[in-house]
């Protein structure tokens, strides 16, 4: 038994492993291609991790980055493919920098409040295409790239001075967020402060696999996943299955902006970082759904995000990190696809080879084992 | 043709072993075996569809070795796989050439060949019928008549009548002895022991991969044919007792449920199989203007009327060629389908609003007829699986309202399942994949049998299962119906139907349209009433239906609904 344990932990790490050489190889031939070195751009970012300023810089991104992830992977859990955690995020970022900006509770209740503020908003606008889904059969692929992009324009109208912008300078914000909201950081002296958000990050992490692999809810999103057939069968409905699985997507999702507006923004802002819910995609793929595995893959992208632009400084482009991270997610897919398939086989085999030998070694008293059969 | 000392490995397992096989031109040669013996391993090798590793294969005195089907093909090897492989969209001259238009093209001379060889071997094949127009038996000459066209001398047959009525079976066996006597070799695989007798010229027997035996028909019988099969006496699925009771568990009365649209072709389908032996009893009566005015209009009954009772107790079987309701039933039962009319009483109350999970976690067990699709999680170990359709029930959850998973306690009771239901598996963390069929069906026959359900509705109970376990599974499904449980049997098994029933009730067109009393009822009759060719009460000499209520050996059979029904 064991060694099927051990197997399955293989398989899990063989996956990423191979894609990671590929991706790597491959961008070495880019590198190659454009007449470059295909060492030395990696030595460089690796220089540059050891640098506690980056290191605090990597550790804030992947906080956000792995949000956003689990949002992602909540959807791929079972089966349904969230790529509206961007407009979620950006939506619920403006909405709990509004909110921040005008309630002022005690700090024990503002904090979790706006959590609240942004899970829901996140919640609501996932469950528009969760609800189209269920009712309407709408992919919600499809509804969820659309709610993007009225999201963006959603957000642009509502930070109009007219509406409840405030103009700062040249940029446009929602006015700064009340004391009460923001969220302590962790000080590590003259490298800076690193989000206290993210610990919740880490919490979120602990509670996706607690309820995913240990409550029965879990079971039934698991289930449908793998097989809506079988989980119907089994007694899951599946359409508020769908819809349930939407709004926790959405939910985590809005939490995903939340490190840098209450730990350092304290404002949405035109410079509000972006595409958050996309590099979640990649994450999530990377990390197979898994909430460690997700964390590792949130540290690497967020490594080749704020190693790379030191590149630039010695004649190389930073955007390798971006050729890069495409190529991860290519290799991923495909690599994933066949280490899975190999597992599968391999394991037919394993459990053909043991019964076979288990039938050896009864081989002799036929009739004993025919008797027990026919019990 | 002759096969020589092949030998197939696997890594870890040996498929085959040392088999030896002569096949002469101009017989029927019926391959035998348990599944998992072998058998599919060897008709693979035979077509060129796996290399052996051992051995040689030689076709008319000349040894051969082939790397692909098309290289078996050229050399006169054809195979009609269980699975038709027809596009459905298609007509069957369509079908034929596809792939060959070299041979004759695609247009006139094509058409005379098809026409040629159906009359030399009276096929009876229609070049323009659209395939998707055509019964199961009809594609399946269809699919013989392409093999054929491609100038087989050897044809393969794998288990062709799975999917047969018996006297669509019968049928076949003319058009294979047309075969034969023009001079072709037919290898005829199946389990299904006493058509093979009927059918064969010589028998070869396999067990655990190897042959063990072969057998003259006119010497043998069913028994003798099965022991050498299984090693051992072999299990029969009758029921001793009757332990029916009067307790009514699950009522259904009127119920009516429409298409949704798709596959409407499949279904309609086993109305044409009008075949020879059918036909000479009286036609198509079963329908009657309901049902066939209702296929006529927009929408379909896939289920029209349906109505019984199922007491305590009380195992009932529907027999039907697949595709006649049978499904819908099934779903409807379970909660997968809303019932678009009448109503569902489980122990006396109404169910027919249920969601699926209360309905499982009221005592309703499920076997379902599909076990990859509605059965198994196939890529998560066996032991969330156990879990799988019991996740509100002990052991698998615990705390309150049944909140948290209990791995522990579902990993502990798939260790027991695994050793009552004898699972062949090395451990229950592996994958349901790495089972064979048989294994992942009596998983999950232990695992409804755990619940102890009040209602089972087993769809196939041992379908791919081998022979001792079918026994296993028998022995269990008697056991709990000795205490009280109620069994909705469905199967294409007529034999089992007909051992472990203690009623019977024949589904056609989504209605059920005849009864009959397993004790008195030959397969044959009952096929004929699968077909639609026979209604009502079905003994060896047709009687009124009023008749039912004073035989005395099925009491139950005086549920009072059941003569109307079928009288309709």
């Amino acid at each position: 038994m064991k060694k099927f344990d051990r197997e399955r932990v293989l398989l899990a790490v063989a996956g990423p492993v191979i894609a990671l050489i590929a991706a790597v190889a491959l961008t070495s031939v880019v590198l190659i291609a454009s007449g470059k070195s295909p060492i030395e751009p990696y030595s460089l970012m690796f220089e540059q991790a050891t640098f506690s300023d980056i290191q605090v810089l990597i550790i804030n991104q992947a906080g956000m980055y792995y949000l956003a992830a689990l949002a992602v992977a909540v959807g791929f859990r079972m089966n349904l493919f969230n790529i509206g955690v961007d407009g979620q995020y950006r939506l619920a970022a403006m909405m709990t920098a509004v909110v921040g900006a005008h309630v002022d509770l005690p700090a024990v209740l503002q904090i979790p409040f706006l959590m609240l503020v942004a899970m829901l908003t996140g919640a609501f606008w996932a469950g528009i295409a969760g609800v189209l889904k269920v009712t309407r059969g709408v992919s919600e692929v499809v509804a969820t790239i659309m709610l993007n992009a009225i999201a963006t324009s959603l957000i642009g109208y509502l930070t109009l001075t007219s509406v409840w912008g405030v103009p700062l300078g040249n940029n446009q914000t929602t006015g700064e967020m009340k004391k009460s909201g923001w969220f302590p950081g962790i000080d590590m002296g003259a490298a800076g402060e690193i989000y206290g958000f993210t610990l919740i990050a880490v919490l979120m992490g602990v509670l996706y696999w607690l309820v995913l692999n240990r409550t029965r809810f879990g079971f039934d999103l698991r289930a449908t996943g793998a097989s809506e057939t079988a989980a119907a069968a089994s007694g899951v409905d599946a359409k508020r299955m769908v819809l349930t699985a939407m709004l926790i997507s959405g939910g985590v999702a809005g939490l995903a902006g939340m490190p840098i507006l209450l730990g350092d923004a304290h404002t949405y802002s035109l410079s509000f970082p972006t595409g958050l819910g996309f590099t979640g995609i990649t994450i999530a793929l990377l990390g197979r759904n898994n909430p460690v595995g997700i964390a590792f893959a949130a540290l690497l992208i967020a490594f080749l995000d704020k190693a790379s632009p030191a590149l630039d400084y010695v004649g190389y482009d930073k955007e390798i990190a971006v050729i890069m991270q495409g190529l991860i997610v290519l290799a991923v897919v495909v690599s994933y696809e066949a280490v899975r398939v190999w597992g599968l086989r391999r394991q037919q085999h394993r459990v053909g080879e043991e019964l076979a030998a288990a039938a050896a070694a009864t081989n002799d008293d036929n009739h004993t084992e025919k008797e027990v059969a026919a019990r | 043709m002759e096969l020589t000392g092949i030998t197939k490995r696997f890594p870890g397992v040996v498929a085959n072993h040392d088999i030896h096989l002569t096949v002469r031109k101009g017989t029927v040669h019926a391959l035998v075996g348990e599944n998992g013996a072998g058998k599919s391993t060897l008709m693979k090798i035979l077509y060129g569809m796996q290399k052996p590793d051992e051995g040689t294969i030689a076709v008319d005195g000349e040894p051969v070795s082939f790397h692909s089907p098309a290289d078996a093909i050229a050399r006169g090897i054809g195979m009609v796989h269980q699975h038709f492989m027809l596009a459905d969209n298609l007509t069957v001259l369509e079908n034929v050439v596809l792939g060959s238009e070299k041979l004759h093209g695609i247009g006139g001379a094509a058409r005379r060949k098809i026409k040629e060889i159906s009359d030399r071997y009276g096929l009876g094949v229609r070049p323009d019928a659209l395939v998707e127009d055509l019964g199961v038996a009809d594609r399946q000459r269809v699919e013989i008549l392409k093999v054929l066209y491609r100038g087989a001398t050897i044809l393969i047959l794998d288990e062709p009548t799975a999917v047969l009525v018996p006297q669509e079976v019968d049928a076949l066996f003319a058009n294979l002895r047309e075969l034969k006597a023009e001079g072709l070799a037919v290898i005829f695989i199946s389990h299904k022991l006493g058509e093979v007798l009927s059918v064969a010229d010589e028998i070869t027997v396999i067990r655990r991969g190897t042959t063990v035996g072969t057998a003259v028909p006119a010497e043998t019988t069913p028994r003798q044919l099965a022991e050498l099969m299984v090693g051992s006496e072999l299990p029969t699925p009758e029921t001793a007792e009757s332990t029916v009771t009067d307790k009514p568990v699950i009522e259904v009365k009127g119920l009516t449920v429409y298409a949704s649209g798709a596959s409407l072709g499949e279904l309609g389908a086993p109305a044409e199989v009008a075949d020879p032996a059918g036909g000479a009893a009286g036609g198509i009566t079963g329908g009657g203007p309901v049902a066939e005015g209702s296929v006529g209009g927009q929408v379909r009954r896939v289920l029209d009327d349906v109505t019984f009772t199922i007491h305590a107790g009380e195992v009932m079987g529907i027999a039907g060629v697949e595709g006649n309701g049978q499904t819908e039933l099934i779903d409807a039962l379970i909660g997968l389908k809303n019932a678009d009319a009448g109503s569902i009483a489980f122990l006396g109350e109404d169910i027919t609003a249920w969601q699926t999970r209360k309905r499982r976690e009221q005592g309703i067990g499920y076997i379902p007829e599909d076990r990859h699709r509605h059965g198994l999680l196939l890529e998560a170990p066996l032991w969330e699986n156990r879990i799988l359709g019991h996740v509100t029930e002990k052991p698998n959850t615990k705390g309150k309202r049944a909140f948290w998973l209990d791995p522990a306690g579902a990993q502990a009771d798939t260790r027991r399942i695994v050793e009552e239901y004898d699972v062949r598996t090395p451990g229950i963390d592996v994958t349901a994949a790495s089972l064979s069929g048989g294994n992942q069906q009596k998983l999950i026959v232990g695992r409804e049998m755990s619940h102890r359900p009040k209602f089972l509705i087993a769809a196939h109970p041992t379908r791919g299962v081998d022979v001792g376990a079918q026994a296993a599974i028998w022995d269990h499904i008697r056991d709990a119906r000795r205490e009280g449980l109620a069994v909705l049997l469905i199967s294409a098994d007529l034999d089992e139907l007909i051992g472990l029933s203690d009623t019977l009730r024949v589904i056609y067109n989504g209605r059920l349209v005849a009864d009959a009393d397993p004790a008195a009822v030959t397969p044959e009759e009952l096929g004929s009433a699968m077909t639609g060719a026979a209604t009502g009460h079905l003994e060896h000499v047709e009687q009124e239906p009023a008749e039912d209520a004073a035989d005395a050996e099925d009491a139950e059979d005086a549920e009072e609904a059941a003569p109307e029904d079928e009288a309709r």
